[in-house]
C-alpha cells in the first residue's frame, strides 16, 4: 500500500499526467476554440489532484521536469524577436513607450484596487509586479517587503488570465494591429500570453517577447522609487 | 538536435550572466536577449535552429503548466482575500491591456503617417 501512495512521486507519473492532460486540451481546443488549452490542462490537473488526494510535492517530480524546458523555450522567442526587429525597427519606439505607459498603470492600478477593497499592505505589494515573468516578480516582491511566494502566485494567475482574455479585450476595443497585440499581451501577461500568441501569429510573438522582457526592465527600474517612498 | 544544443547553450550562457556576473534580470530572459543580437550580428543562423524553436515556441504553453497547477498549494491564502485579488487580477490586467495597445497602435500609426508624408 504504501509503494502505491510513493509511486506519483516518480517524475514519470508528473511528465505522463502533464503531457496527456495537455494533449487532450488541444483536441478539446480544436472542437471548442474558447476552452483555452492551458486552463483546460490546469483546471483538470488540479481537480485530478485533489480527488485521487495525490500532494502537489510527489506531482512536482515530473512537473518540475516540464517546467524545466522554459528556458530552452524563452530563449527560443529569440526566433520571433529577431524576425520583428527586423520588419518593424522603426516602430521599437512606439513600443517601448507603450511597454511603459501600460506598466506604470498596471502597478497604479493595482495598488488603488487592493486599497479600494481592503487588501491588507502585505497583499498589496505582493501583487505590484504581478504583470512581469515570474523570476523578476519574485525579486521586487521580496525587495518591496511582499510575499514573494504569494507574488508567484499572482504572476501566473495574471498571465493565464491575459492569456485567456487579452486578444478578445483587445479586439472588442478594436485595437487591432500586430504592433499593439504583441506589446499589449506582453505587457500585461508575460511568457504565458506570449505562448497563446506564439500557436497564432508569428509577428504578434516577436512583439510580445520584447514587451515582457522591457515590461520586466520597466518594473525593476520603477520598483527602485517605489522602494525608497515606502522606506520613507 | 543542433538547434536544441544552441537553445540550451544560450540558456545556460544566461543563467551564467544572471548568476556569475549578477546581471538583474532571469536566466531565460537574458539568454533570449544574447540569441536575439547573435542572430542579428549574424554569429548563429537562423536555419540552424528554427525547426527546434518552433516546435517548442508552438508548445510554449505547455511548459507553464505544473507552475500553474502549484497554485492549489495556496488556495488557503487566495481564500482569505479573495475579493481584492480576484478584482485585482482582472482590472489592472484589462486595465495594461488597454493603456499599451492604445499607446503602441496610436504612436506606430502617427509615425506611418509621418513615414508617407516625408
Amino acid at each position: 500500500m504504501s509503494e502505491l501512495r510513493a509511486f506519483p512521486g516518480e517524475p514519470a507519473f508528473g511528465i505522463a499526467l502533464t503531457i496527456g492532460a495537455y494533449a487532450l486540451a488541444l483536441r478539446l481546443n480544436r472542437r471548442w476554440k474558447w476552452l483555452h488549452p492551458l486552463f483546460a490542462t490546469t483546471g483538470a490537473l488540479i481537480v485530478f489532484l485533489l480527488l485521487a488526494h495525490i500532494p502537489y510535492d510527489q506531482y512536482r517530480q515530473g512537473g518540475d521536469v516540464i517546467t524545466l524546458f522554459l528556458g530552452p523555450t524563452t530563449v527560443a522567442l529569440a526566433v520571433p524577436l529577431y524576425k520583428a526587429v527586423r520588419t518593424m525597427r522603426r516602430h521599437l519606439r512606439a513600443v517601448a513607450l507603450g511597454v511603459l505607459a501600460g506598466s506604470v498603470t498596471g502597478m497604479a492600478a493595482s495598488a488603488l484596487v487592493v486599497w479600494l477593497l481592503g487588501g491588507t499592505r502585505e497583499l498589496m505589494l505582493s501583487m505590484l509586479p504581478k504583470s512581469v515573468t515570474s523570476a523578476i516578480a519574485i525579486d521586487i516582491a521580496r525587495q518591496l517587503g511582499g510575499n514573494p511566494q504569494l507574488s508567484g502566485v499572482f504572476t501566473v494567475l495574471t498571465g493565464l488570465i491575459g492569456s485567456m482574455f487579452g486578444p478578445a479585450v483587445l479586439k472588442l476595443l478594436r485595437i487591432d494591429s500586430d504592433l499593439a497585440i504583441g506589446a499589449a499581451v506582453g505587457t500585461a501577461a508575460h511568457g504565458i500570453g506570449t505562448g497563446r500568441l506564439a500557436r497564432e501569429s508569428e509577428a504578434q510573438a516577436g512583439v510580445s517577447g520584447l514587451a515582457m522582457s522591457l515590461a520586466g526592465v520597466a518594473a525593476s527600474v520603477l520598483s527602485v522609487p517605489l522602494y525608497v517612498w515606502l522606506q520613507g | 538536435m543542433r538547434g536544441l544544443a544552441i537553445l540550451f547553450l544560450y540558456n545556460l550562457l544566461g543563467i551564467a550572466g544572471n548568476k556569475l556576473l549578477h546581471v538583474p534580470l532571469p536566466g531565460n530572459v537574458l539568454g533570449m536577449m544574447l540569441l536575439t543580437v547573435s542572430l542579428l550580428a549574424g554569429w548563429v543562423k537562423l536555419a540552424w535552429l528554427e525547426e527546434s524553436a518552433q516546435f517548442l515556441l508552438k508548445h510554449m504553453m505547455l511548459f507553464f503548466a505544473p507552475t500553474i497547477v502549484g497554485v492549489i498549494v495556496y488556495f488557503g491564502d487566495i481564500g482569505a482575500q479573495w475579493l481584492p485579488i480576484v478584482a485585482n487580477l482582472f482590472v489592472s490586467t484589462a486595465a495594461v491591456l488597454a493603456v499599451t495597445g492604445w499607446v503602441t497602435g496610436k504612436l506606430a500609426a502617427r509615425h506611418e503617417e509621418e513615414g508617407d508624408r516625408v
